[in-house]
């Protein structure tokens, strides 16, 4: 295999995000322990920034690098809050699953 | 001339700091901001014309951009005023005869329990009316004519616990609305056919509207003009709009909001010029109105509806001059009837409240002994009106005769119609002085007299069916003041139950409003010097908004004047003349003047109320049914459709969130298919 | 590039096999040990590719932080109670999920090599990452001229996440998100380990709250202002 002299291009970091994204996506639709759909969350995040950074270096552009500057603390922020509101269900209804909490019902 | 913006804020200041503070004010003082305000308001309108005049007469003109109204593409209009000859006209007199009824009415409502709330209308009216004659384009004219309808419909049911008045506030209001098609409709064609609605922009190409166009705009705003002004056939709102406060009647339906249709066919004066045969039916309709108003007026007893139908007949006069292009004399008659009219409504106002609020005059009588003020200046309103000279009035109706003499072709038709006009006019004015103020007898001592009267029977039934049918003339009315005399005492225990004073004598109203009553009384005696016909040096009134009129048509020569003044006046003379022989020496039975016909004006309000109430009311009924049946039936239709696919569509939204990325994720698996297929494999 | 195509694919599967133990282990922090290589894996891959910075805070930030909160937040609420014990009611949801998933993925590859594998559009627009200067200075530079507003709002998010933390997670009169106005969900108990320290132990609780599970939710209100 390394015979061949497979060159490291941004196809593979592209590939493998996509394959990161996909369990990720996968794993919210799945799984009902919300601290779970948290992390698969977590996961899809991830994806996107293996590939903003495989994007910034291919396209020799350090715009990609910022953005996942910012995903960054916008996943800090989102993991804050989301936590602070499964405490608060978890609080009132122990063991609560994601379906569980279906007020928006239509 | 810059300061033009303060004319209409300081009664709209007036108006918000009596909404604000109105309630909390105690009595007098509501009154005295409202009064300042206009006063103030007057003050400056003075500066402002007395700049104008300094300036050169080409430079008459100013106009004042305050904002941007509406920039809606190529439709552009500016919120601004137009300050000009014409304008300032309407402004000085608007806000000074105001400023008067403002100081009437302190004393008028004393004691009403919405004292606040009348002095916030008045305001709020004051400062419509401003807009509406300084408006720069049609739009803001509109606002305040508008405006004006709002007040007149709030000041008229102003005392709405009584039903009928809130019937006739709706029934001003409604009227009114149909001439407002009008308006806006001609708004629309003068838009169309000249790209704005800006009058300096209207006056400098007025060129372009010619033929039938000028002819369908002049009769749209004519009939904007019919609503506003009470001409036929919209007459009919404003001897019921009487149900006001007297100095909303005084103010408001005698001698401003009704003459706004007069300015605004002045105003239009250049796009009137090319107007052709709607001059015509202008001026028909004017002297039709004037003449049925004032037969109208002949019969009737109530002290404010024969000032009503006066003032109805007298705005005919006034769209016989516009249709004659006599604009000179229906601006010069606009201001005069606006000294007399509101006088003489003041008057009555006066005389109501001597009269503990009995506004029937054939309870009235002999009233000059108690009430002298108000007497002597009734007077001079009744000689002002009835074309003696000098007083205002005979100037400014001979004027609008003699333009009436030089129309082509039906001149002397429409002159003749305009002359019997003024005979009943000097009648019915003496009829209302001779029941109120002479007469001899004093009714109101005599409290049952008419207590079982139909209200609407002439005064001559009545008598007859008191004293037997066999008294006539003097004899009967001596016979009658005996009975009055003897039955005094008896019905002294009555008195409260009809409201007089308990020792039976009117008493003289206070100062506060004999004031205005003096003023607009000296008004009403030297307003003729506004434009003297004798020489043209004398001519300021027509010298002075002669840049803003166009096509005016000149009167005829001096000769042919002096000949008509001579008829007129000698048809007053016969008019009040023949009234006395009626009234006061009653030579000749009332009641076989007041026809029914004439007390119920013509039958024409019946026959609305026939029609509309009738096969109008079941052409309503069938709209009504369209509305409930086919559109409300569309519309219900569509929300109910729309419930039932809600409630398909519901279980989508289970509320579980994996479910919801389930969806995202199938959403972006058929995007992904989507770019796919677009990359083109 | 021996050494880098080894080094990716190593850290390749870590990151794939981290990823797979978030979605398929049953204790959470199993799940949250899992995130935990993948976090890291990505950031070796971030090495990989020169984001020296970026490798240095997604472990700070994600590995040191985040993950540590989860684990926080599933020790607070205690493992076993987090694990729903009863079969999924929606079965169809894993195989939509399954196929979903695969979907994304071999579209997504189909879509990257229809492109050819390489990136398109302009090089280099917001400034160049190949020059001498370390990447640090390079970003620096960047979040603080070109990116500067964005940068400032994130402050402001940050702040406001931390606000609504507090407010979620302190012990209000009444809570912020009630679920007792919802009729329809499971009448669990609460936890009396928030409500009243000194009561019995939280799993008895729990056993209680789970057979009295058809009792009415009126109980549960009693409970709680006991």
């Amino acid at each position: 295999m390394f015979a061949l002299e497979l060159v490291l291009t941004e196809s593979w970091y592209l590939v493998l995000a996509a394959m990161l994204f996909s369990i990720g996506a996968a794993g919210l639709m799945i799984r009902r322990n919300l601290l779970v759909m948290f992390m698969c969350v977590e996961l899809m995040l991830n994806a996107v920034n293996l590939s903003f950074v495989a994007f910034a270096r291919g396209l020799d552009d350090v715009g990609g690098q910022a953005v996942v500057f910012f995903v960054l603390v916008v996943a800090a922020a989102e993991v804050v809050v989301g936590l602070g509101i499964i405490v608060a269900i978890m609080r009132r209804r122990q063991g609560s699953t994601a379906d569980d909490i279906s007020l928006m019902r239509g | 001339m810059e300061l033009v913006w303060l004319i209409p804020a300081l009664p709209v200041a007036g108006f918000l700091l009596l909404l604000a503070v109105g309630r909390k004010l105690d009595e007098p003082f509501a009154g005295v901001i409202g009064t300042l305000a206009v006063a103030g308001s007057f003050l400056v309108s003075c500066v402002v014309a007395l700049d104008l005049m300094s300036q050169p007469e080409e430079k008459r003109q100013f106009v004042q951009t305050l904002w941007v109204w509406m920039p809606v593409g190529s439709f552009h209009v500016d919120f601004g005023f137009l300050l000009d000859p014409l304008s300032i006209t309407m402004c000085l007199f608007i806000t000074g005869i105001g400023a008067l009824i403002h100081l009437y009415s302190i004393g008028y409502m004393k004691g009403d329990p919405a004292f606040g709330k009348f002095f916030m209308y008045l305001n709020l009216f004051v400062a419509s009316m401003l807009l509406l004659v300084l408006g720069q384009n049609l739009l803001v004219t509109f606002l305040g004519w508008e405006g004006v309808g709002a007040c007149s419909y709030w000041l008229i049911s102003f005392w709405f616990d009584d039903k009928a008045n809130a019937t006739a506030g709706k029934k001003a209001f409604v009227t009114n609305r149909i001439g407002d098609c009008g308006f806006m409709l001609g708004t629309f064609l003068v838009w169309v056919t000249i790209g704005s609605i800006d009058y300096v922009e209207i006056g400098r190409s007025a060129g372009a509207v010619v033929g039938a166009t000028a002819t369908a705009v002049a009769l749209l705003f004519f009939l904007a003009a019919t609503g506003k002004s009470a001409q036929l056939p919209l007459f009919v709102w404003l001897p019921d709009a009487m149900a006001g406060p007297t100095p909303v009647s005084a103010l408001i339906h005698a001698a401003t909001m009704v003459t706004s249709g007069v300015f605004l066919l002045s105003r239009l004066s250049p796009i009137m010029e090319h107007a052709g045969w709607a001059n015509d039916v202008i001026a028909w309709v004017g002297a039709a109105t004037a003449l049925l108003a004032a037969g109208a007026a002949v019969a009737q007893n109530d002290i404010k509806k024969v000032l009503a139908y006066s003032t109805v007949s007298q705005l005919g006069f006034m769209f016989i001059a516009i249709g004659s292009y006599n604009y000179t004399g229906a601006i010069f008659h606009m201001i005069t009837h606006a000294f007399f009219k509101a006088l003489l409504f003041l008057g009555a106002g006066s005389v109501i409240l001597a009269m503990a609020h009995e506004q029937d005059m054939r309870r009235y009588g002999n009233l000059r002994k108690y009430i002298p003020v108000t007497f002597v200046t009734v007077g001079i309103g009744w000689l002002a009106i009835s074309g003696i000279p000098p007083f205002a009035g005979f100037w400014s109706k001979d004027e609008i005769l003699a333009g009436a003499w030089a129309v082509d072709g039906y001149g002397p038709a429409l002159w003749a119609v305009g002359f019997v006009t003024a005979i009943l006019t000097a009648f019915y004015m003496t009829r209302l002085m001779i029941m109120t103020f002479f007469g001899g007898v004093e009714n109101w001592r005599n409290p049952e007299l008419l207590a079982d009267a139909e209200p609407e029977v002439p005064l001559g039934a009545d008598a007859d069916a008191v004293e037997g049918a066999d008294g006539t003339g003097a004899e009967a009315t001596l016979a009658h003041a005996a009975t009055a005399t003897d039955t005094h005492d008896d019905h002294h225990a009555h008195d409260e139950h009809h409201g007089l004073t308990p020792d039976h004598t009117p008493v003289e109203s206070p100062t506060t409003m004999l004031v205005p009553l003096i003023v607009l009384a000296g008004l009403a005696l030297i307003g003729g010097l506004l434009n003297l016909p004798f020489s043209h040096r004398l001519h300021f009134l027509k010298e002075w908004i002669h840049p803003v009129i166009v096509g005016e048509h000149e009167l005829p020569e001096a000769a042919v004047l002096w000949v008509l003044a001579i008829v007129a006046i000698t048809g007053a003379v016969v008019g009040i003349f023949f009234a006395y022989r009626v009234y006061q020496q009653r030579k000749v039975d009332p009641a076989k003047l007041e026809k029914p016909v004439l007390a119920h004006a013509w039958y024409i309000d019946d026959t609305y109320a026939a029609v509309v109430g009738g096969p109008g009311e079941a052409a309503f009924q069938g709209a009504a049914d369209f509305d409930a049946g086919i559109v409300d039936g569309a519309v219900l239709g569509v929300a109910h459709g729309t419930d039932a696919a809600a409630k398909v569509l519901k279980p989508v939204q289970s509320g579980i969130v994996r479910t919801y990325a389930a969806g995202v994720a199938i959403g972006t698996v058929a995007l992904a298919v989507f770019v796919i297929m677009r990359m083109g494999f | 590039m021996r050494v880098e195509m080894f080094t990716f694919l190593i850290a390749g599967a870590i990151v794939l096999g981290g990823a797979l133990g978030v979605v398929l282990l049953r204790n959470p922090v199993h799940n949250a040990l899992s995130l935990v290589a993948t976090l890291f894996g990505v950031a070796v891959l971030f090495v990989i590719q020169e984001a020296y910075f970026l490798a240095a805070i997604q472990v700070i930030v994600y590995a040191g932080a985040i993950v540590i909160l989860f684990l926080f937040v599933i020790m607070f609420l205690g493992v076993d109670r987090i694990e729903a014990t009863e079969r999924d009611p929606l079965p169809a949801q894993r195989v939509v999920g399954v196929v979903a998933g695969l979907g994304i993925l071999v579209l997504s590859i189909v879509i990257l090599l229809a492109g050819g594998g390489e990136p398109t559009g302009q090089r280099s627009a917001t400034a160049p990452l190949s020059d001498q200067a370390p990447d640090i200075d390079r970003l620096g530079k960047v979040l603080f001229t070109d990116y500067v507003f964005a940068f400032e709002v994130t402050a402001v998010l940050l702040t406001v996440a931390v606000v609504g933390a507090v407010v979620l997670s302190r012990r209000p009169k009444g809570d912020p998100i009630d679920l007792d106005e919802f009729p329809d969900g499971p009448a669990v108990a609460h936890l009396s380990l928030f409500v009243d320290p000194d009561d019995e132990g939280p799993a008895d609780d729990t056993a209680d709250a789970e057979s009295a599970d058809a009792e009415s939710a009126d109980a549960d209100d009693v409970e709680v202002t006991s």
